[in-house]
């Protein structure tokens, strides 16, 4: 099956190429990156329609007991939610586009001197970028170790090791595994805290400590689910007809995993990767909430609790922003990776 | 196979998915403990030895006598709030599986059937969908909408239908051609029969086969989004709120959080070895959540 796929996609490369004038990679980049685009342009519009929706104004809402018609007026006009929905959609789209996210209803309305979404979401959307660049940094050595090994040794005792645990972890919610790992860290062997508050303005690597369980949550269900797939490719890979026909070659074990079977178990990966992403984006939402950390995910449960629905926009168009972005690079990179892929993008 | 099929479903032998589930010991498992769990959710309120609402001691005390498991933060009764918070958690995600099916299955069966504009139009739509984060899409319904039990239901099934008309619609677009169809449509059926009476019996087995992933996902974002507090409102007794409600006295009485917390795993746990245990039987698994 593979071998036919290689034989036949080497001579029909040049053809194409010939034939359709245009580079097919490049055609393919443009075309994956402006389907992307206008993904995102579809979802701020189902996010900012989304948050409308409610009959009741939002200076309102936020205002609440306090809401004289005066005050409404006030508040109206400081965050520029006159006119209709589609003539504010587009002030919204092109202020979003410079970085302007508006003014933070709740904050304005408390009157307090820094109320803009932009000034305010900057401190947790760090916050959550070096959670999560941490967890990735784990994530992808810790999936495609467990993951081979476990393929490598498909219905052995060191697959069932690894592949029972994953199969519990990547199954239960994150506020789940986050709190029975508070209670046997903290509760039983007092090693970490149980919470990871940062006071304002502090970096979250100045207390490393307070990370790790949050770490470990994102991780238990991420890899779980990562390895599981991980371990069919490569038990898959490892029955196909080159393998074994290295292996009949005398060619040594270690050589035909390494050179044949990792390579080409290494490309559908990057797609386990990038999905392993994505699940960060909305998974970090939960942990950050179960341990207090001052993330993105707080800041947009805070902001959905509190009605605030300016500032819900402007992170949940960042969070969905950021997931079709994993999306747009994990096809851009398995394209660059696998060549073979290349010939069937017409 | 054959083109000279009689009835509906007479093409097929008669599929028993209960036989499926018990055939291996991983279903067999799973099935018991989900009947258990289940059990324990309908039975459970009867059960309680005090009330759910009203403080019976001293907030985040320790199980003792009359309390097996220890008070609350307000000094309720954990085990009887952990016996009577199941059923919300199971009935929503019921309802909201439910719903799931009812809209996906409608909209594979037209896009797979009708084809015309109606395919590239509705997979479209299932596309945008499935470029949002799933509990992003439940924050946004909350927002718009309030925390309420119809809330909370619609909006997981606005999550889940997309991967569910999805299977639907491969599936339709493989059956719509075989013999029996194309017979139902030359005997000038309707287009409802045809799809009600050819069609779906006929797809079954993939639908199923998605049904443990449904119902998993439906009770996580349900009791994600009670745990957020977004949810149900307090004092209601939930398995996903009593563990957010809770935090505070993990130190005095961590059983408060521990029995609401490991209820629910052992919950996703049998669901999924249920499912499983099906899916390793008849055919494989769907894509996307």
């Amino acid at each position: 099956m593979a071998s036919e796929v290689a034989g036949t996609a080497v001579p029909q490369a040049p053809r194409q190429l010939l034939a359709r004038g245009a580079h097919p990679v490049r055609a393919f980049v443009v075309r994956r990156v402006a389907t992307g685009l206008l993904t995102l342009l579809v979802v701020s519009i189902l996010i900012f329609f989304a948050t409308n929706i409610l009959p009741g104004n939002v200076a309102v809402v936020v205002l609440g007991k306090n809401a004289t018609p005066e005050h409404v007026q006030r508040l109206d006009a400081a965050l520029h939610i006159n006119g209709s929905v589609v003539s504010r959609y587009f002030r919204w789209l092109g202020d979003a586009l410079q970085g302007n996210f508006g003014r933070s209803a709740v904050a304005e309305a408390e009157g307090r001197s820094n109320s803009s979404v932009s000034g305010t979401i900057g401190d947790p959307l760090r916050n959550s970028f070096a959670l999560a660049i941490i967890t990735t940094l784990l994530l992808i050595p810790l999936t495609m170790v467990l993951g081979s090994l476990a393929g490598i040794r498909a219905g052995r005792r060191l697959d069932h090791a690894i592949s029972l645990p994953a199969l519990v972890l990547s199954g239960l919610p994150e506020f789940v595994t986050g709190t029975l790992l508070i209670y046997v860290f903290f509760n039983l062997l007092h090693w970490l805290p149980p919470v990871a508050l940062l006071s304002p303005g502090e970096s979250p690597l100045s207390n490393p400590e307070a990370l790790v369980l949050p770490v470990l949550t994102l991780l238990a269900v991420a890899v779980g689910a990562g390895v599981r797939q991980v371990r069919a490719g490569m038990a898959e890979v490892l029955q196909q007809d080159y393998v074994q026909f290295a292996r009949l070659n005398g060619i040594s074990e270690r050589k035909v995993l390494s050179r044949y079977a990792l390579r080409n178990a290494l490309a559908p990966s990057v797609q386990i990767i990038a999905q392993n992403l994505q699940y960060l984006v909305g998974g970090i939402i939960i942990v950050e909430s179960v341990f207090a950390y001052p993330g993105i995910g707080t800041y947009l449960v805070n902001a959905v609790t509190s009605r605030d629905v300016i500032a819900v926009q402007a992170a949940s168009v960042i969070l969905a922003a950021l997931y079709i972005l994993i999306n747009l690079l994990a096809d851009l990179i398995v394209v660059f990776l696998v060549p073979k892929l290349r010939t069937g993008m017409s | 196979m054959s083109t000279v099929a009689i009835g509906p479903g007479s093409a097929r032998p008669r599929r028993r998915p209960l036989r499926a589930v018990t055939s291996d010991w991983g279903g067999r498992i799973g099935l018991t403990l989900l009947i258990l769990i289940v059990a324990l959710a309908v039975l459970g309120p009867a059960f309680a030895p005090h009330s759910t609402t009203v403080p019976v001691g001293i907030p985040g005390e320790g199980s003792n006598g009359s309390a097996a498991l220890g008070l609350d933060f307000l000094g309720r009764d954990v085990l009887s709030r952990v016996l009577s918070g199941g059923r919300s958690t199971l009935l929503l995600a019921a309802a909201a599986t439910g719903l799931t099916y009812l809209v996906g299955i409608t909209i594979g069966l037209v896009a797979g059937y009708v084809r015309s504009i109606a395919d590239p139009l509705l997979m479209r739509t299932v596309d945008i969908f499935l470029s949002f984060p799933a509990l992003l899409v439940m924050l946004l319904f909350v927002t718009a909408f309030g925390g309420g039990r119809g809330v909370l239901v619609g909006a997981a099934a606005l999550v889940l239908f997309p991967g569910v008309a999805r299977i639907v619609r491969t599936a339709t677009l493989e059956v719509s051609t075989r013999g029996y169809v194309e017979a139902a449509i030359a005997r000038g059926e309707r287009t409802f029969a045809v799809l009600t009476r050819e069609i779906l019996p006929n797809i079954l087995t993939p639908i199923i086969a998605d049904l443990g992933i449904r119902f998993s996902w439906s009770i996580i974002l349900i009791a994600s989004v009670n745990y957020l507090g977004l949810g149900l409102k307090p004092p209601t007794a939930d398995w996903g709120l009593m563990i957010s409600e809770n935090r505070e006295i993990i130190s005095t009485n961590p059983m408060a959080l521990l029995a609401p917390a490991l209820i629910l795993a052992i919950l996703i746990i049998a669901v999924n070895l249920t499912g499983d245990a099906y899916l390793r039987q008849r055919g494989r698994s769907g894509s996307g959540r």
